[in-house]
């Protein structure tokens, strides 16, 4: 049996290391140029599902996806590093804001919503996006998840108005509000039901600066 | 590749060296997931896949290891192979990543993965490994399937819950009724904890009495038990 010194042993592992290296970082990166395009069609067309779950297709006309404003941090709506905010127009009149909102105070963790709303702060839809709440648990905001099937949580904010409702009572039922929430799981209601208040207050707010700006352009500090 | 190989991994995969059971590897991900059957099951099976493809490439790669490096050269090999898995499965079959998709990643963090690439993969031929790695995931799957079954039947008195997100023919079955109280605690992470605990007692009081069995019994001449059959290997 050959014996090795400590360096020559070093630079023969080193360089077979390297080599393994080498091989299985190039197939990964084949494998991720080879799959791009498909993931981000997928990506596309969930993202379209999805907006036509909360807004109904037929309710605009424009692009949706090309129409968007870039927001900058926005701590009011959760977004740490910004989010865009898509403009839903019927033969140019203002339709809905699509607006993405981040609920930091999830039982695990944030929740991702998409909340579409008219100009006059009424809800046209609501769907969790992206979230981590407990299986059979917190999991009903999703709809699919939701044990419910004919009557899911989250619809109850569908055709709901912000100024109707008032910001004292848009909470859920326990905390003197008027919204629904499941036994044992009230914190992801609760998260979610403040988020979608607070979209819907930031559209009401703001919807005249936000439907006017420029298609892609990106609004650093939304004034009030 | 003969028959008695064949059965040996396979009696050790799905029972004398269970990975959920036995082996306690990957505790991680089976107490996360097995809140619902469907759930458990759809991780088993990404499992069993992963795990295949794992055995089957550092087999064969195994004369050109070596020894010093092993560990870093399969976390290397697995973590790419999880990551091709996952891209391929989210580019074309898209249907079953979205089912399948958030566990793939989730399997990196199994410990059972880089367990029987060390113990069995890296010192056995590609076939065997491959054969190895399927049954180690099919011993997982049955393991996962009982504790997600139970800890969902209790905690909520349902079974088969997701199953429309598969097969939207299907649905979900009620078996306590509508007035079930949800017994929470089976979904929450203590009940993780006490199912499989149950589970491996149950495991145990199975074996002991087959083994008591096996000892007050004459010993039979011709036929060979399996029990024999595996530790003779």
């Amino acid at each position: 049996m050959t014996r090795y010194t400590a360096a020559r042993t070093s630079i023969r592992t080193a360089s077979i290391m390297v080599i393994f290296t080498l091989m299985f970082t190039s197939m990964m990166s084949l494998t991720y140029r080879a799959t791009r395009p498909a993931i981000e069609a997928s990506q596309f067309a969930e993202r379209m599902r999805l907006m036509n779950e909360i807004l109904p297709a037929g309710a605009y006309n424009n692009p949706l996806l090309d129409d968007y404003v870039e927001l900058g941090p926005t701590p009011e709506l959760g977004l740490d590093r910004g989010g865009r905010i898509y403009r839903a127009r019927r033969d140019g009149e203002p339709v809905a804001l699509i607006i993405e909102v981040v609920a930091p105070d999830g039982y695990a963790g944030r929740i991702q919503l998409a909340v579409a709303i008219d100009p006059t702060g009424r809800v046209s839809g609501v769907r969790a996006t992206n979230h981590a709440e407990t299986p059979g648990l917190g999991d009903y905001i999703d709809p699919r998840k939701d044990k419910e099937r004919a009557r899911p949580w989250i619809n109850q904010f569908t055709g709901v108005s912000f100024q109707e409702v008032g910001e004292e009572s848009w909470r859920v039922r326990r905390d003197g509000g008027v919204f629904d929430y499941r036994i044992g799981a009230t914190i992801s209601a609760r998260a979610v039901t403040m988020a979608t208040g607070r979209a819907a207050r930031f559209a009401l707010t703001h919807h005249v600066a936000l439907f006017d700006a420029k298609a892609g352009s990106r609004l650093g500090e939304v004034t009030e | 590749m003969n028959m008695r190989s064949f059965r040996e991994n396979a009696y050790n995969g799905l029972w004398k060296q269970n990975p959920g059971l036995v082996q306690l590897l990957g505790l991680c991900p089976i107490l996360a997931i097995s809140t619902n059957m469907v759930n458990a099951v759809s991780l088993g099976l990404a499992t069993i896949l992963v795990m295949a493809v794992a055995n089957l490439a550092i087999a064969s790669l195994r004369n050109f290891i070596p020894y010093e490096i092993r560990i870093p050269v399969f976390i290397l090999v697995i973590a790419s192979l999880v990551t091709i898995v996952d891209l391929s499965f989210n580019a074309w079959l898209h249907e079953l990543y979205l089912v399948l998709g958030i566990f793939i990643p989730l399997i990196v963090t199994n410990c059972i993965v880089l367990a029987r690439v060390e113990a069995y993969a890296a010192k056995n031929d590609p076939i065997s490994s491959t054969i190895d790695g399927v049954m180690m995931g099919l011993g997982l799957v049955w393991v996962l399937a009982v504790l997600g079954g139970v800890r969902e039947l209790i905690g909520g008195g349902t079974l088969f819950s997701g199953i429309d997100m598969i097969f939207p023919s299907l649905s979900p079955i009620q078996v306590f009724g509508d007035g079930y109280h949800d017994f929470l605690i089976a979904i929450l992470p203590p009940g993780a904890f006490f199912a499989l605990g149950c589970l491996i007692a149950l495991f145990n009081w199975i074996n002991m009495r087959a083994a008591a069995r096996a000892a007050r019994r004459p010993k039979p001449v011709t036929a060979v038990s399996d029990a024999e059959a595996a530790s003779a290997g």
